[in-house]
């Protein structure tokens, strides 16, 4: 038997792994799939709870959470290929036209 | 009938809002209307009033209290008060106010400024009215600070010229110097008995005499102290030393303002209150000689200063302060009878000359130098004739008001044994007569010796000016004989006024003041002696400016004054010493200030937090970086920081 | 045992992977990476005993979202990142100290609260598919058709986003005939399989229209 706290203790570190990515990298593309890890790291946890509190719930939300993910990549991508229009250049640093 | 007491200083003040609203615009029938009116109405109120008052209730006192407004423990009530005493100054008030707002219809007839005029002109009756009626000290300093306000208002009416703003100003000046005094007056008294009602506060003094008598602060008793601060407020509200320093300034305002708040009434405020208060001065003996001392020390500075003037309005200015003095004297000498009746004379005598100064200027075309006068009375008869008969009351002429008056105030001195303080009012009288008939001279009598130009524009006043003038001199022959001495009346008691204002001259304890009596012989003896000084110092005037000798008679006059003269001319030179010793050092204190506690340190303080905030904007800013990665980093340190805190 | 087992290769391929997406170069590295990370989740799920979930999970993360990053990757053409400028330590430096803070917290959450119990053994019940249904359908209709919108929202959004910006009408003649030129390209979303098959000069026409449509570039 597994216990719960291996689940979790896995889920925090996928979620500090995607996180250190998302903060660090400059390619728009990796910092999106960084995320993507944390998102997917918050599911692991998800179902692990509803393992343990024998609720599927979690599950479920699992299920919203994925259809949630794939509309926020959808919009996501579409804006990095308008931005790549304007800027030739995927690299979020040399996007800054908000700078002071 | 007595009931509608609150109405009397309530009309002139709805006068003045109603003038005020009207605007400059409106048709002058209308101001006139209201302007007149309210006093009218006030008076004919007040006459029905005192009549009520004498047949049913005197001598008790009536209180109406208008409105409560509780301080503590106890109430400072918006009350009026109708006593003897108060009665014998709304009557002066409402009655020369009147003609005086008459007289101004013609006066100011064709000045700009009517309707601004009337408006002002109301509020100061209704600023006098409420102190006199006020039943306390609060109500008494309402009005008390009301009619310095209108006196400045109306001192500086003339506001495009230079000089009256300015003369305004140093009005209110030297006045606030004084209404600090009272304050601190008046806030040792509410410390002391609670209230400042006038009939508690006298009641709580007669019951203990020692609260009042026993030490109140530095080194004085409590009515020392109370009386002093008083005297102060006074000096400045009635042009005493050191403080008249601004009444010969206020004749650069429209001369009936002259008339009535420089010599009928504001002036004789201070001396109002000291009567008002005689509880107080008679448990203050020193204080009170002091006032006496005062009083007849300006009496007699004034009256030589007057005698070295030019300008007609300045000989009456100084005119008044001196006799003020008069006033001062004898109500520090306790005769406070003496004083309100000299104050009453006065009120009719001085307004009539002022106003018949105003008859002259305004014959003159606005001419106020007596050098550039002369030869105006077969011009202006009716002026002339009034003008005379107001000076020789002031002269003290018997059977005319000024010499009943005056003489009991010499009376009261010699009676007390004070004869310095005696001698000094009986030369100041035969001043007054003599600077008097210099003026009534140089004015009237000889050849015209103005311009062209004026001789050809003089012209007797209209029925709308002379008409108070005559009503003013009847008051200025009769308004001695309430007041006729016992020993002139043959043994007769009929003294009126001493009678009616008994109650409220009522002794305290045993410092009840006994007038001292003198011997019949030498009662008539000063009596005649004070005749006799002033005849003589009217022939002297006579013979040095009569006839056609005014310009001569002042050269003469001049010459045998020698270097005393220029003193005179130049008032002692007292407003420049004030202006070396006081107003210039204060001057550069309040530059002081402005420069550097409100420049640099209050604005400093503020640009300083103004830099401050900016300076912060300015770095912060440097956090926009634009860069996504940058907010992400503060998105995700912030949730961290947020969880942290609820989990743990 | 077995369980236990499974677990550990899988949890162990999880993180390797998910370091390796978030460490390596190449985008098209990282997104395959990716790929692993999901599958070997997907196991868990199963030994979590939520297999709709795991299957799902395959198919639309990985099936579909997945694809969708490959195709921007490919489209837009993203090159290995430069090592660039060596700015942005602080950045770094913060990241990782907040990472490792989260980590603590997390740790220390555990420690007071939820953590080692035990888990009951899975049941018929519980992992069968009707009753996962039945509470979807049931309780969560309307947050599933909300979802629904959501989707739709999504996709309206992304085809205006991504879209060509129409050039406006111009007067002259010249300019009209760019814009017919620039037409048949303008079909392209994100889906645009006939872009990227398009050669160089394809793209350059893309990248050119985009250019005079009016990009600050």
């Amino acid at each position: 038997m597994v216990p719960v706290a291996w689940y979790l203790l896995l889920a925090a570190l996928l979620f500090a792994i995607g996180t250190v990515g998302a903060l660090t990298r400059r390619n728009g593309i990796t910092i999106f799939l960084s995320i993507e890890l944390m998102l997917n790291s918050v599911n692991l946890t998800l179902v692990a709870y509803s393992r343990l509190l024998d609720d599927r719930t979690g599950q479920l939300v699992v299920f919203f959470v994925l259809a949630v993910a794939a509309a926020e990549a959808a919009v996501g991508l579409a804006l990095f290929i308008a931005v790549y229009r304007h800027r030739r250049t995927i690299d979020l640093d040399r996007v800054n036209l908000l700078r002071w | 009938m007595t009931d509608l007491l609150w109405l009397i200083p309530l009309l002139p003040f709805l006068g003045a809002a109603a003038n005020g609203v009207l605007g400059p615009r409106a048709p002058k029938g209308l101001v006139t209307a209201v302007g007149v009116g309210a006093p009218g109405v006030a008076l004919a109120l007040s006459l029905g009033i005192l009549w009520d008052y004498a047949a049913r209730l005197a001598p008790a006192p009536f209180e109406q209290v208008v409105y409560a407004w509780t301080a503590g423990p106890s109430s400072i009530d918006v009350a009026f008060l109708l006593d003897p005493l108060s009665a014998v100054m709304l009557f002066v008030v409402t009655f020369v106010g009147f003609w005086i707002h008459l007289y101004s219809v013609g006066y100011m007839g064709h000045e700009g400024g009517y309707q601004r005029y009337f408006a002002y002109l109301n509020l100061f009756m209704g600023a006098m009215l409420l102190l006199v009626l006020g039943a306390n000290y609060l109500v008494m300093f309402v009005g008390w600070e009301g009619v310095g306000l209108c006196s400045y208002l109306l001192i500086g009416f003339y506001y495009d010229q230079k000089i009256p703003p300015e003369a305004g100003r140093k009005a209110f000046v030297v006045n606030r110097i004084g209404d600090f005094a009272f304050l601190i007056g008046m806030f040792a008294l509410f410390s002391t008995f609670g209230s400042l009602r006038y009939t508690e506060v006298f009641a709580a003094v007669a019951e203990s005499p020692e609260r009042a008598t026993s030490e109140y602060a530095l080194g004085l008793s409590l009515a020392a102290f109370v009386t002093l601060c008083f005297f102060i407020g006074a000096a400045g509200k009635s042009a005493q030393i050191p403080l008249y320093v601004w009444l010969p300034d206020a004749m650069a305002g429209p001369t009936p303002v002259s008339a009535l708040i420089h010599a009928a009434t504001m002036v004789t405020a201070g001396v109002y209150m000291v009567v008002r208060t005689n509880v107080l001065y008679q448990l203050a003996p020193g204080v009170s000689l002091l006032v006496a001392a005062v009083g007849a020390a300006t009496a007699i500075f004034a009256a030589t200063i007057g005698l070295a003037q030019d300008d007609i309005k300045k000989v009456l200015a100084y005119s008044t302060v001196s006799q003020l003095g008069y006033m001062f004297l004898a109500a520090g000498l306790g005769a406070y009878t003496a004083a309100i009746f000299h104050l009453g004379t006065h009120a009719f005598f001085k307004a009539l000359l002022f106003l018949g100064s105003g008859s002259v200027i305004h014959a003159m075309s606005g001419e106020q130098d007596m050098r550039r006068m002369g030869g105006l009375k077969r011009a202006l008869p009716i002026t002339y004739w009034t003008f005379l008969l107001a000076a020789l009351a002031i002269a003290g002429i018997p059977p005319l008001a000024g010499f009943f008056s005056k003489d009991e105030i010499l009376a009261a001195a010699a009676g007390q044994g004070h004869w310095l303080l005696y001698a000094v009012g009986l030369a100041t009288a035969g001043l007054t007569a003599f600077y008097m008939f210099r003026a009534v001279h140089m004015t009237f009598d000889g050849s015209f010796r103005g311009t062209e130009e004026q001789r050809h524009r003089l012209h007797e006043s209209p029925p709308v000016m002379t008409v108070p003038l005559v009503v003013l001199a009847v008051g200025s022959v009769v308004a001695g004989w309430i007041g006729i001495p016992q020993v002139l009346a043959f043994g007769a008691d009929v003294n009126w006024l001493h009678h009616w204002l008994e109650p409220v001259i009522a002794g305290v304890g045993d410092t009840a003041h006994a007038e001292h009596h003198l011997p019949l012989a030498a009662e008539w003896g000063l009596i005649l002696l004070a005749v006799a000084v002033a005849a003589g110092g009217i022939l002297l005037a006579r013979r040095i400016y009569g006839g056609d000798r005014a310009l001569e008679g002042e050269r003469r006059v001049v010459s045998a004054l020698g270097p005393a003269h220029p003193v005179l001319v130049h008032k002692f030179w007292v407003d420049e010493a004030y202006d070396r010793l006081i107003v210039r050092p204060l001057a550069l204190v309040a530059y002081g200030f402005w420069k550097v506690v409100d420049g640099w340190i209050i604005d400093g303080a503020l640009h300083l937090t103004a830099s401050v905030t900016e300076l912060t904007g300015d770095l912060g800013r440097f956090s926009t970086t634009g860069n996504v990665r940058n907010y992400l980093l503060y998105f995700f340190l912030g949730v961290v920081a947020l969880l942290g805190w609820i989990a743990l | 045992m077995i369980e236990t087992l499974i677990f550990l290769i899988f949890a162990a391929l999880a993180l390797a992977s998910a370091l390796v997406v978030v460490l390596h170069r190449n985008p098209i590295y990282s997104t395959m990476s990716l790929v692993v990370t999901l599958i070997s989740l997907a196991v868990l799920f199963v030994l979590l005993g939520a297999p709709f979930i795991a299957a799902l999970q395959v198919l639309i993360y990985t099936g579909a979202i997945v694809v969708l990053f490959l195709f921007v990757v490919m489209l837009l053409n993203v090159g290995r990142e430069e090592i660039g400028e060596q700015r942005g330590l602080v950045q770094k430096g913060a990241a990782v100290v907040g990472a490792a803070a989260f980590l603590v917290i997390v740790g220390l959450t555990y420690l007071e609260g939820y953590g080692g119990a035990e888990m009951a053994p899975l049941d018929e019940e519980f992992v069968s598919l009707p009753g996962l249904a039945a509470e979807l359908f049931g309780r969560y209709l309307l947050t599933f058709e909300l979802v629904g919108l959501l989707l739709l929202v999504a996709v309206i959004a992304a085809t205006v986003l991504a879209a060509r910006p129409r050039p406006a009408v111009p007067a002259e003649g010249g300019a009209l005939a760019e814009a017919a030129a620039v037409e048949p390209a303008t079909e392209a979303d994100e889906r645009g399989a006939g872009v990227v098959t398009e050669r160089p000069d394809g793209e350059d026409r893309l990248v050119a229209s985009g250019g005079s449509a009016g990009g600050a570039g």
